[in-house]
C-alpha cells in the first residue's frame, strides 16, 4: 500500500447564487487517481487554474472530496475521527510566507504544530531546536519574525512543519513569492528533507525546480494528464508546451542548441556538450 | 521605518523584573492602578512614586525610553488637569467670569495629573519588560479559572497572539496600498479634515479586504498544523512561579499596606 493514495478525486468547489442557495462551481479537480510512494519527491505543475493547488490541499483534509477518496496512511482524510492523524502526518507550507506564521518570535512560530499536537514541553523544545538547525535558522530563534526576509520566513515555515515530524511534506508553490536567492534556499531544504526519508511533493511553476524531483504529475483543466520522470516528461518538448508549461533552462539550451531529444536532465545534456 | 516599530514596546533585558513571571506583574500592574486610587494626600504620592522609580532602577529600562511613552498622553493629562482646576468648587483664588481657579481645584488637578503620569508608566514598565507572548500567556493562564463560566481565555490569549503578530504585516500591508493609490494619483495632504478623512476610504477598502484574505489564509495554514482550539494543547514555555515571584508578592503586599496607612498621615496642605 502506497503512502498516499488518491483514488478518482473529484473536487468540485459549491457557490452561493443571488438567492442564497448553493449551485455547484467549479469542478477544480476531476477524476485524478494517484499513488505517492514513502519517501519520493513528486512534483506537481500545470498552468494557474488547473487544480494542483486544489489537489495539494486535498492531500491533507484541508479540502474533502466530493467524490472518490484520498487516503493517508491507511486513514481517509474524510474519517472526522482521524483527520488530526491525517493532518500530523501530512504536512504543508504554503506561498504566502507572512500569512502562515502564528507567533511574533521565530521559535514560538515554530513551537505552535507540536503544542497543538499535545507533545510533552521539553520534548517541543528539542524538536523546535532540531527544525530550526535543519533549515539553518536556530541563530535566530529569538528574533521576531517580522524582522526576517521572505526567503528566511519561507525557512520558519518549514520548520514549522518539520518540528510536526510528519511523514510527507506537501510544499504549495513555496518559492513563487521569494527572491532568488530565498528559492534556491527553500530548494535546497527541500531536497535535504527528502535525503533524509521526508516524503515531499512540490507543487511549483518553476521547471527548473520540477525537474530535481523523482517524479513530475502535470495537470491541466483539473486532470492529470501525464505522471512521468522528469527524464522522460522533458524528452517530450511538444506534450510539454501543449500543457502550457515552460521548459527547464537546460532544456530550453537543448532545443535551441539542435541537440538530441533524449537527453532530458541537464547532467546527460552537459556530458553530451563535452563530449562533442 | 516599518520594520524599527518595536512590538508592544518591549525592551529587552534580563533583569529581576524582566524574570518575573508575567502573571505576577500583570497583578501587580492592576493592584499600583487601584493603589493610585486608594492614595489621597502628598505622602502616598511620593511613596508610590518612589517605588516606581526603584522598580524603574531595578529594571535597567532607560528612562528616555519610559517618558517616550508618555508624549502620546500628554494631551490628554494637560485636558484633565484644566478641566479639573475650574471644575472643582471651594475657596476661589482667581475668578473671571465664569471661570474660577479654587485651591481645591488646584490640588485636585495636580493629583489627578500625577496619578495619570504614573499610571501610565506603572503599566508601560509592565509592557517594557515583559515579552509580548509571555504577557499573552500569563494572560491566559489568569484568565483560567473564568472559562468555568464561559470565559474563552485560551481563544483571547490566541486573538492577542496573532493580533501583535500581524501589527507590523498589516503596517507593510497600508504603506503598499499608500503607495499603489499615490501612484493612480491619490492625494492625501491637502484639503479640510472632511475631505482628508475622505480620501482615507481608497485605503481602508482595500486594506479591509487583504485583512480578510489574510485571515483566511492563516486559519488554513492554521488547520494545517493541527490547530483544533485550547484543549489537549501544550506550550513550549510552561510559565512557572519562582522565588521571586513570592518575594515580590510580599513586597505587593506590604506597599498595599503602606498605602491604606498613608491614608492617615496628617497632609500638610
Amino acid at each position: 500500500m502506497s503512502f498516499i493514495e488518491v483514488k478518482d478525486l473529484v473536487i468540485e468547489f459549491t457557490k452561493i447564487d443571488e438567492t442564497g442557495k448553493e449551485v455547484p462551481g467549479k469542478v477544480a479537480v476531476d477524476g485524478v487517481s494517484l499513488d505517492i510512494e514513502k519517501g519520493s519527491f513528486v512534483a506537481v505543475v500545470g498552468m494557474n487554474g488547473s487544480g494542483k493547488s486544489t489537489l495539494a490541499k486535498s492531500l491533507n483534509g484541508l479540502l474533502l472530496p466530493t467524490a472518490g477518496s484520498v487516503t493517508v496512511d491507511g486513514f481517509d482524510t474524510r474519517d472526522e475521527e482521524h483527520i488530526w492523524d491525517v493532518r500530523s502526518r501530512v504536512g504543508m507550507v504554503f506561498q504566502n510566507p507572512d500569512n502562515q506564521i502564528v507567533s511574533s518570535i521565530v521559535e514560538d512560530d515554530v513551537a505552535f504544530g507540536p503544542e497543538n499536537l499535545g507533545v510533552a514541553p521539553d520534548e517541543i523544545r528539542r524538536r523546535v531546536d532540531d527544525a530550526l538547525k535543519r533549515v539553518g535558522m536556530y541563530d535566530l530563534k529569538d528574533k521576531g519574525a517580522h524582522m526576517l526576509s521572505g526567503g528566511q520566513k519561507q525557512r520558519i515555515a518549514i520548520a514549522g512543519a518539520v518540528a510536526m515530524r510528519p511523514a510527507c511534506i506537501v510544499f504549495d508553490e513555496p518559492t513563487a513569492m521569494l527572491d532568488p536567492k530565498g528559492r534556491s534556499s527553500v530548494m535546497s531544504i527541500i531536497r535535504d528533507l527528502n535525503a533524509e526519508g521526508i516524503t515531499c511533493v512540490l507543487i511549483t511553476h518553476f521547471m527548473g525546480e520540477a525537474e530535481q524531483a523523482d517524479r513530475i504529475l502535470v495537470m491541466k483543466g483539473g486532470k492529470l494528464i501525464a505522471d512521468r520522470t522528469p527524464k522522460e516528461l522533458f524528452s517530450d518538448v511538444a506534450f510539454v508546451e501543449s500543457a502550457g508549461l515552460e521548459l527547464p533552462p537546460a532544456i530550453e539550451l537543448r532545443k535551441k542548441a539542435g541537440l538530441p531529444d533524449d537527453l532530458g536532465t541537464a547532467e546527460e545534456i552537459a556530458n553530451y556538450i563535452s563530449c562533442n | 521605518m516599518i520594520r524599527d516599530i518595536t512590538l508592544g514596546q518591549y525592551f529587552p533585558g534580563n533583569s529581576v523584573i524582566h524574570r518575573l513571571d508575567a502573571r505576577t506583574k500583570i497583578i501587580a500592574t492592576l493592584l499600583y492602578i487601584v493603589e493610585l486610587f486608594v492614595v489621597n494626600n502628598f505622602w502616598g504620592f511620593i511613596i508610590a512614586g518612589a517605588v516606581l522609580a526603584i522598580i524603574i532602577a531595578v529594571s535597567k529600562v532607560p528612562v528616555k525610553f519610559i517618558f517616550r511613552g508618555l508624549t502620546p498622553v500628554l494631551m490628554i493629562i494637560a485636558f484633565t488637569f484644566f478641566l479639573n482646576i475650574f471644575m472643582v468648587d471651594g475657596r476661589i483664588l482667581w475668578q473671571w467670569k465664569f471661570l474660577h481657579i479654587t485651591y481645591e481645584g488646584l490640588i485636585r488637578a495636580f493629583f489627578m495629573a500625577v496619578r495619570l503620569v504614573l499610571l501610565i508608566i506603572g503599566s508601560s514598565m509592565m509592557t517594557l519588560t515583559t515579552k509580548p507572548i509571555a504577557l499573552t500567556d500569563g494572560l491566559e493562564k489568569l484568565l483560567k479559572p473564568f472559562s468555568k463560566i464561559g470565559l474563552p481565555s485560551h481563544e483571547l490569549a490566541l486573538m492577542m497572539t496573532i493580533a501583535l503578530r500581524f501589527i507590523p504585516t498589516l503596517m507593510e500591508e497600508t504603506d503598499k496600498i499608500i503607495k499603489a493609490q499615490q501612484a493612480r494619483g491619490s492625494d492625501f495632504e491637502s484639503g479640510n479634515i472632511i475631505q482628508r478623512a475622505k480620501s482615507l476610504i481608497p485605503i481602508l477598502i482595500p486594506l479591509f479586504v487583504s485583512s480578510f484574505r489574510i485571515a483566511q489564509e492563516l486559519a488554513l495554514a492554521m488547520e494545517a498544523r493541527c490547530y483544533h482550539g485550547g484543549s489537549g494543547r501544550t506550550r513550549m514555555n510552561e510559565i512557572h512561579f519562582h522565588k521571586g515571584d513570592a518575594i515580590a508578592a510580599v513586597l505587593m503586599v506590604l506597599f498595599l499596606a503602606v498605602i491604606i496607612a498613608s491614608r492617615y498621615i496628617p497632609t500638610i496642605f
